[in-house]
């Protein structure tokens, strides 16, 4: 998908872990102020993609990335890049709720002071929680440990936590895999919000979770030697009323994966 | 259910007697073991109080040591024992700290990382006596610190070093990954991943591993006698590069004398060493405990 609203490309990447390849030669475009879902069987690689969009792979000491992916018309894995800036544009939000053991304050205030961010502090931290549509119901115990939270309400301190640092994009890897229903419905509604202001890349395992919340998919699928390849992208409508590649019909329709 | 399901009977008694002949027998011989050392060590409590109580007074904390067992007491021995361990813990608390953190978060998982993780390991097994004589050697000759409170504190920090390294590495080595990759992801970098994240959740094991180091080098008299000979002082240094007396020398000075009355001064010398490694222990015990319950909630 060619396009001159494109925040961020991926260009032929491919992903070592030691010798095995889990993605191979993968191109794909993410749109601003879309949602853009991963989707695809277990293992095919959508994590490793998503992780290679902000440099978290490069904490995985043996994973090796080749290709480009360009934010902002840099190559992001340019050596002079610095990975803890490219983290602080481009977010991530994790599978499970990851709180740290502080306040509700501390967490959302987190990234501002390492960032040095202090000015207006309070005024920042109350906009991301509400931004997280998490405000009211924690307005008045901020000093209580993020812990005392339910699951839900807790991926969405961790949403807060990464809008108080106003990342362009977000990247989310199964936000809502390990919460109920109610807590899955209040993050699907929320990323749709969130598209007026962030670009957003989700994984997900769930067919009518992509088709809900996103616009934009793209299918991945693992080959014979178990390396993740990209098989069609495009309008989420498009991908499952309309599946150019056979492939992606049978995955959408539930005949594998 | 069918009433020939309800009627159905299963043996639900132990299966085998001489199963359960065996485990009374375990149990019986655990119990012995337990029972053994802790009369031991209660007879040994028991006569030492027997010996010691009678010289234990607010005297024998303050005074120094004398030639008329009467008017002898610990204060020199007490007060070198406070100056080496402050110095002690002072060096041990950033050394270990900072090796604990370098081994875990920055050290590349190689060869030599590896060779240096098993002699840590292994240098905690090495008799204490060799601390000693290396102290002596290194630090009080060679270094030229003379048998001072320095050469004393480095010589149980080189003793007690590999037991803060590893307890520290087990406490951060528990904060949990989602953590750092959730503080990476706001754009930490690893300095303060470090700082901001395992530290805060790995003190309070680093606390009760220092404070159970730390109680250990109370307790060393060999390389103590080493670095600073069996000595009779009547002085509290008053600067690191004094000469200094510890609680176990003076116990094992008084123990080494012919005169009967001074087993009792050494039995009241060992009375103050047990409650002061007692308390050590106890305080380790209480932090572990506590964050223990607080990370539970
Ligand atoms: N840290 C890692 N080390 C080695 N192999 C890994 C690692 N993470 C993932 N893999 C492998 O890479 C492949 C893709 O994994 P992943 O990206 O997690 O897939 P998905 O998210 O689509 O389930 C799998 O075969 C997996 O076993
Ligand atoms: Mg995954």
């Amino acid at each position: 998908m060619p396009n001159n609203e494109a925040v961020l490309s991926v260009r032929d990447l491919s992903v070592y872990y030691g010798e095995f390849r889990a993605i191979k030669n993968i191109s794909l475009s993410f749109q601003a102020n879309k949602v853009t879902a991963l989707i695809g069987p277990s293992g095919c690689g959508k994590s490793t993609l998503l992780r290679c969009l902000n440099r978290m792979n490069d904490l995985i000491p043996q994973a090796k990335v080749e290709g480009e992916v360009v934010y902002s018309q840099q190559d992001i894995y340019d050596p002079l890049v610095d990975p803890a800036q490219v983290r602080l544009h481009i977010g991530m939000v994790f599978q499970k709720p990851n709180p740290f053991p502080k306040s509700i304050f501390d967490n959302v205030a987190f990234g501002l002071k390492i960032n040095g961010l202090t000015e207006n502090i309070e005024d920042s931290v109350e906009k991301s929680l509400r931004s997280a549509a998490l405000w009211d119901e924690v307005k008045d115990r901020l000093d209580e440990s993020a812990m005392t939270l339910s699951g839900g309400q807790q991926q969405r301190l961790c949403i807060a936590r990464t809008l108080a640092v106003e990342p362009e994009i977000i990247l989310m890897d199964e936000p809502a895999s390990a919460l109920d229903p109610i807590g899955t419905l209040a993050i699907e509604s929320l990323m749709r919000d969130l598209t007026e202001r962030y670009t957003i890349v989700v994984v997900t395992h769930n067919m009518q979770q992509a088709a809900r919340v996103s616009d934009e998919t793209a299918f991945l699928m693992m080959d014979e030697d178990r390396a993740g390849y990209l098989v069609e992208s495009g309008k989420t409508d498009n991908i499952f009323q309309n599946p150019q590649d056979e492939r992606t019909e049978a995955y959408i329709t539930g005949r594998f994966g | 259910m069918t009433d020939e399901n309800f009627n159905k009977q299963y043996d639900l008694a132990p299966h085998s007697r001489g199963r359960r002949t065996k485990s009374i027998i375990f149990y019986l011989l655990l119990l012995t073991a337990i029972g053994v050392s802790f009369t031991g060590l209660l007879s040994l409590i028991i006569e030492i109080s027997r010996e010691g109580l009678p010289w234990l007074s607010w005297h024998f904390l303050t005074e120094f040591p004398s030639r008329f067992t009467e008017k002898a007491g610990m204060k020199s021995a007490i007060m070198g024992t406070v100056w080496v361990i402050s110095f002690t813990a002072l060096i041990i608390i950033p050394v270990g700290i900072g090796a604990a953190f370098y081994l875990e978060e920055y050290a590349k998982k190689n060869l030599l990382s590896k060779i240096i993780e098993i002699n840590i390991s292994n240098l905690a097994g090495v008799p204490s006596i060799v601390y000693g004589l290396l102290g002596l050697s290194v630090f009080v000759y060679y270094m030229g610190l003379g048998r001072s409170v320095l050469a004393g504190a480095l010589t149980l920090s080189l003793l007690v070093l590999p037991i803060v390294i590893v307890v520290s590495r087990e406490a951060i080595r528990t904060v949990p990954e989602s953590h750092k990759q959730a503080a990476y992801a706001l754009g930490a970098n690893r300095f303060q991943v470090v700082y901001k994240i395992i530290l805060p959740q790995a003190i309070p094991g680093i606390m009760t591993g220092t404070i159970l180091a730390l109680s250990r080098a109370i307790g060393e008299a060999a390389p103590m006698i080493a670095i600073s000979a069996l000595v009779y002082l009547t002085f509290v240094p008053t600067n690191p590069l004094d000469r200094f007396s510890v609680m176990p020398i003076q116990i094992f000075n008084w123990i080494s004398r012919p005169q009967d009355e001074f087993r009792g001064l050494a039995a009241a010398g060992i009375i103050v060493l047990l409650i002061t490694l007692i308390a050590m222990n106890a305080l380790a015990i209480y932090i572990r405990n506590r964050t223990q319950t607080r990370s539970e909630e």
